[in-house]
């Protein structure tokens, strides 16, 4: 058995749900945080970590089920895993492959890592907007201020 | 162009238009001469922090072209004591006037405000960020005295961290190729996401902690005030303040035509007996601030300025 295939056993295949492979090794928790997957919730979430992975030496899956993550969802997780595939499944076949994709912007995902920046101000109601520079490595600067944002940062200030 | 928010939002030809206009409009900026072009407008000038030239010379260039102001007034006697948002502020302001010029301590508030305002916004400094109306002043001062922007040595002094005249200057010099020397104390150094992001710009550029040593190369020397609230105490700050600042003597070998510039306030670091030198620039800078403001108000109102004015045409 060739190495990608056992890290995919390493968890049971789903009957309905999305699957998140090629999330960067160590970073699983980080995205079920972000998708809002990590606190008390009605739907089992397995997740395998640091498995082998000839992309990418090292890489996180994760399985949810009875949940097909939206575009909206997917969007947050190109922050942590720009190069994840994901796959929702129906029926234990693979229906539909979905893109992560930063595009240029990032529109109400995140709120600015700059405690000054203007788009902060108390019930301000214009969107948070983030100009993506670059996604190789990832790049993000504040459309209002301007200033690079830290990623590490930027994760704990999700909206 | 619709609103003014960085220096990006003007080419290099724009900027050379935008200094051309304002050199054709010096004799309406000291009243020698009556051009109401912007007759019948009205800027909202929004000062959410201290000011004095900038809105002064905002003010005195709406009413030289004919034009009227409407003041905030003081942020304590405003709505936005009360909470009010700067979206609604903007959003109110909007419906008074047809260009509005703002100074917030936010970073980014005026970006906020264009995304906001139906009308052109005038980038009056935004917390660290920009100052695009004093850059376009300052580079008009230069032009003025040099013939050019092109390939100049400028030497930066004092507080280059905090300083947002600086950052949107060392940007705009650069698009001009010129070589950029950079005196600070060592706290006040130009931040290194500027000075990275000027190199990838093809800037050359010197770091320096001394001011002297690069004085007698200068084509132009740009003072700025070192804070004393930057340090931690009295003796420290007189004695880091006291390297960086400037006498007449200090003058005795540099360029004919060096000039000083400084965008006020000063406080010590510029010595009065350097006003009386030929070197001296910077209230005529501060003058300046009134003429590029008047150019910039007609660009962003799109009302051309004519090609030539007064002289008997």
């Amino acid at each position: 058995m060739s190495a990608p295939e056992t890290s995919m056993r390493r968890v049971t295949a789903i009957n309905n749900g999305t699957v998140i492979d090629h999330v960067p090794a160590g970073k699983a928790l980080l995205v079920l945080k972000m998708l809002g997957l990590d606190g008390e919730m009605a739907t089992p979430v397995s997740m395998v970590m640091n498995v082998p992975s000839k992309k990418m030496g090292g890489k996180d899956i994760i399985k949810v089920e009875d949940r097909e993550l939206t575009q909206h969802e997917l969007d947050r997780l190109a922050l942590i895993a720009p190069n994840a595939s994901v796959a929702i499944i129906r029926a234990y076949t693979v229906a539909e492959k979905r893109v992560i994709n930063l595009g240029d912007e990032v529109v109400n995902v995140v709120y600015c890592t700059f405690a000054n920046c203007a788009s902060l101000g108390d019930r301000e109601p214009l969107p948070h907007r983030m100009k993506v520079v670059s996604v190789e490595p990832l790049n993000l600067r504040c459309h209002y201020c301007g200033r690079p944002q830290d990623i590490s940062e930027l994760v704990e200030n999700l909206l | 162009m619709s609103s003014l928010i960085t220096m990006d939002d003007l080419s290099d030809e724009d900027i050379q238009e935008v200094l051309d206009a304002a050199e054709r409009l010096l004799p309406v900026a000291k009243g020698d001469i009556h051009l109401p072009l912007l007759q019948g407008r009205i800027l909202g000038n929004l000062f959410f922090e201290p000011s004095t030239r900038t809105r002064m010379s905002f003010e005195t260039a709406m009413k030289r072209l004919g034009g009227e102001v409407v003041n905030l007034g003081a942020v304590a006697s405003s709505s936005v004591v009360k909470g009010e948002t700067l979206y609604d502020t903007i959003r109110m302001v909007d419906g008074y006037a047809d260009i509005i010029a703002l100074r917030h301590p936010r970073q980014g508030a005026a970006q906020y405000a264009a995304d906001a305002a139906e009308v052109p916004i005038a980038n009056g400094g935004d917390g660290a960020g920009h100052h695009p109306t004093q850059t376009m002043l300052d580079l008009f001062t230069i032009r003025q005295a040099h013939g050019r922007l092109d390939g100049l040595r400028v030497v930066m002094a004092g507080d280059l961290r905090y300083g947002r005249t600086v950052h949107s200057l060392a940007h705009a010099l650069v698009r001009f190729n010129c070589e950029l020397v950079f005196a600070s104390p060592e706290g006040l150094k130009m931040p290194t996401e500027i000075v990275e992001d000027l190199e990838v710009h093809g800037a050359i550029i010197l770091e320096s902690d001394d001011l002297q040593n690069h004085i007698d190369d200068a084509d132009v020397l740009y003072m700025t005030r070192i804070q004393k609230e930057r340090f931690p105490d009295e003796d420290e700050y007189r004695k880091v303040a006291g390297s960086f600042s400037l006498s007449a003597d200090n003058l005795t070998n540099v360029k004919e035509g060096m000039i000083v510039m400084h965008p006020l306030p000063r406080v010590d670091e510029i010595s009065p007996d350097v006003d009386k030198t030929r070197h001296a620039r910077y209230f005529e800078q501060a003058f300046n601030g009134v003429v590029t403001r008047m150019a910039l108000l007609c660009r962003m109102l799109g009302v051309e300025v004519p090609a030539k004015i007064g002289g008997g045409a």
